[in-house]
């Protein structure tokens, strides 16, 4: 479990993360929402140490990030699995060195183990086959899943993507979303979201915070957007015509039962 | 204003180098990476470096012979100069200078380029150091690597005063091959082999520096690149002349 506690980032003078305080659960998808420059990222990536914080504490399974030394945020960060907005694979690297990469550096595994551990992560992400495939050879799609079997390859506590879907198509989106809540679900992962993609919040948000402003504006899951009066909620996820007519539908549903 | 922005970057350069110089996490990744670099950095400029020396030679010699047409002057004089110019100057701070421009932008671009496209942050979050990761195999194949190019570039500089001054006929073999030994100093080698090597480390370091802390996209990929250069030049020309003053004077 993370616990982030009235979390402050500045960069100079502008005060980005004002004060977030937010539980994020293990075996659960759990989405950070916003609007591009609501601060998402930022927040992400405080929680994973690559920006030192100006106040509050983030605390992974009990225990402070700030007191952690050099040595200690090492090891924890080999429990973590990030998939980021571009994927950022190693684009020198084939998708199976890609994948071994982390399993090289850190653990203590025979070759032959490896390369059975990066079978399976690129087979639970579908992609069997593609092992001698380089980055610039995949789709948006495949180098999202390759990301996601990196990310997974060091059996991590922790998984953070950011932006999973964006440049993806809906259908793409909702495999890589579905893909994602499967492996939370089945290695009791605690996983962290950045998206601004509503299908994903109503398919996958187990616990949804929405971020305006830099402030924690609303926290819930995907059953209370559709009932919440949250004006800032509303405003963010009900912007068209479509969405609004699908919490009205809703609403009547609800009274009539 | 400007000489803060250059303390606090020389700031950040001592930073950086200190987590460069941390123990490795897997010394075996990292000796692969060193392979890889040397290759990179060192073997794929083999081909550059011997065909500049060859022909510099060539030059320095005809110039030399043409600028020494008198009776009372030896003719073993021409290769006196040849390989004095090469072995002092040409092969260490030339062919760096050469390499500030084809290693160093490449290394700033690559850099950066791995920093916009977060696979700088991919490694970080993974728990590798990437700055030691990245930079360290860098810097110890070209200051493995780079002695070797440059006495490749004496020996080829002087063939190539020696056969062109053969096939101009303005100096014959004899008197090339006197003038090279006669008051040879060995120390001289010596002298621009350390240089070599302090040059090899600003221009891998400092062209890491800038390809490392590249904030934007294409567009300052590219600066870095340019930047790689112009400064890692220009401290190579201020460090040879450092150098001298302490090892010749």
């Amino acid at each position: 479990m993370i616990r982030v506690e009235n979390l402050i980032k500045k960069f100079g003078d502008t005060e980005v993360i004002r004060g977030i305080s937010a539980d994020f659960f293990p075996g659960k998808v759990n989405l950070i929402i916003g609007k591009s420059g609501s601060g998402k990222t930022v927040f992400m990536k405080s929680l994973l140490g690559l920006y030192d914080i100006d106040g509050g504490e983030i605390y992974y399974s009990g225990e402070p990030l700030s007191e952690m030394d050099f040595k200690r945020r090492k090891t924890l960060r080999t429990e973590m699995g990030m998939v980021f907005q571009g994927s950022a694979l190693f684009d020198s690297l084939t998708v199976e060195e890609n994948v071994i990469f982390p399993l090289k550096m850190f653990s203590n595994m025979i070759e032959a183990d490896m390369r059975d551990r990066v079978n399976f992560c690129l087979g639970r992400v579908n992609l069997e086959g593609a092992n001698k495939k380089y980055p610039a050879e995949l789709s948006g799609g495949m180098k999202k899943r390759v990301a996601i079997a990196r990310a997974i390859a060091m059996n991590p506590k922790y998984l953070f993507c950011d932006e999973p879907n964006s440049g993806l198509d809906p259908q793409t989106s909702i495999v890589i979303d579905n893909l994602i809540r499967e492996i939370t679900l089945e290695f009791g992962i605690t996983t962290v979201i950045n998206t601004h993609d509503m299908n994903s919040v109503m398919e996958i948000g187990d616990n949804v915070i929405l971020i305006k402003d830099g402030y924690k504006a609303w926290q819930g899951n995907k059953a209370d957007i559709l009932t919440t009066d949250n004006e800032n909620v509303n405003e963010f996820v009900f912007t068209s015509q479509l969405l609004r007519r699908v919490k009205e539908l809703h609403l009547q549903s609800s009274r009539r039962e | 204003m400007n000489f803060y922005k250059y303390l606090e970057d020389f700031g950040r350069y001592v930073l950086m180098l200190g987590r460069v110089f941390r123990r490795p996490e897997n010394k075996k990744m990292y000796f692969e990476a060193f392979l890889i670099e040397i290759e990179h950095l060192g073997i794929n400029s083999l081909g550059l470096v011997a065909i500049i020396s060859l022909f510099v030679g060539a030059v320095v010699t005809i110039q030399t012979a043409l600028n020494l047409e008198n009776p009372l002057i030896p003719a073993y004089y021409i290769a006196i100069a040849t390989r004095e110019s090469i072995i002092l100057e040409f092969s260490p701070t030339m062919v760096s200078l050469i390499l500030a421009g084809k290693v160093g932008s490449n290394i700033a671009s690559t850099l950066g380029t791995m920093r916009v496209s977060e696979q700088i942050d991919a490694l970080e979050v993974m728990g590798v150091n990437s700055a030691s990761y990245l930079i360290l195999p860098k810097i110890v194949a070209a200051v493995f690597f780079n002695p070797i190019l440059i006495s490749m570039s004496m020996f080829l500089g002087i063939l190539g005063g020696f056969v062109f001054g053969q096939l101009t006929g303005m100096i014959g073999p004899q008197d090339f091959i006197e003038g090279l030994l006669l008051e040879f100093n060995p120390f001289y080698v010596t002298y621009a082999l350390i240089k070599t090597v302090v040059f090899a480390f600003i221009i891998t370091s400092v062209s890491a520096f800038h390809g490392y802390y590249v904030k934007g996209g294409a567009v300052e990929v590219g600066n870095s690149s340019t930047k790689a250069v112009v400064s890692s030049s220009l401290i190579i020309i201020l460090a040879n002349y450092i150098l001298t003053q302490l090892i010749l004077s």
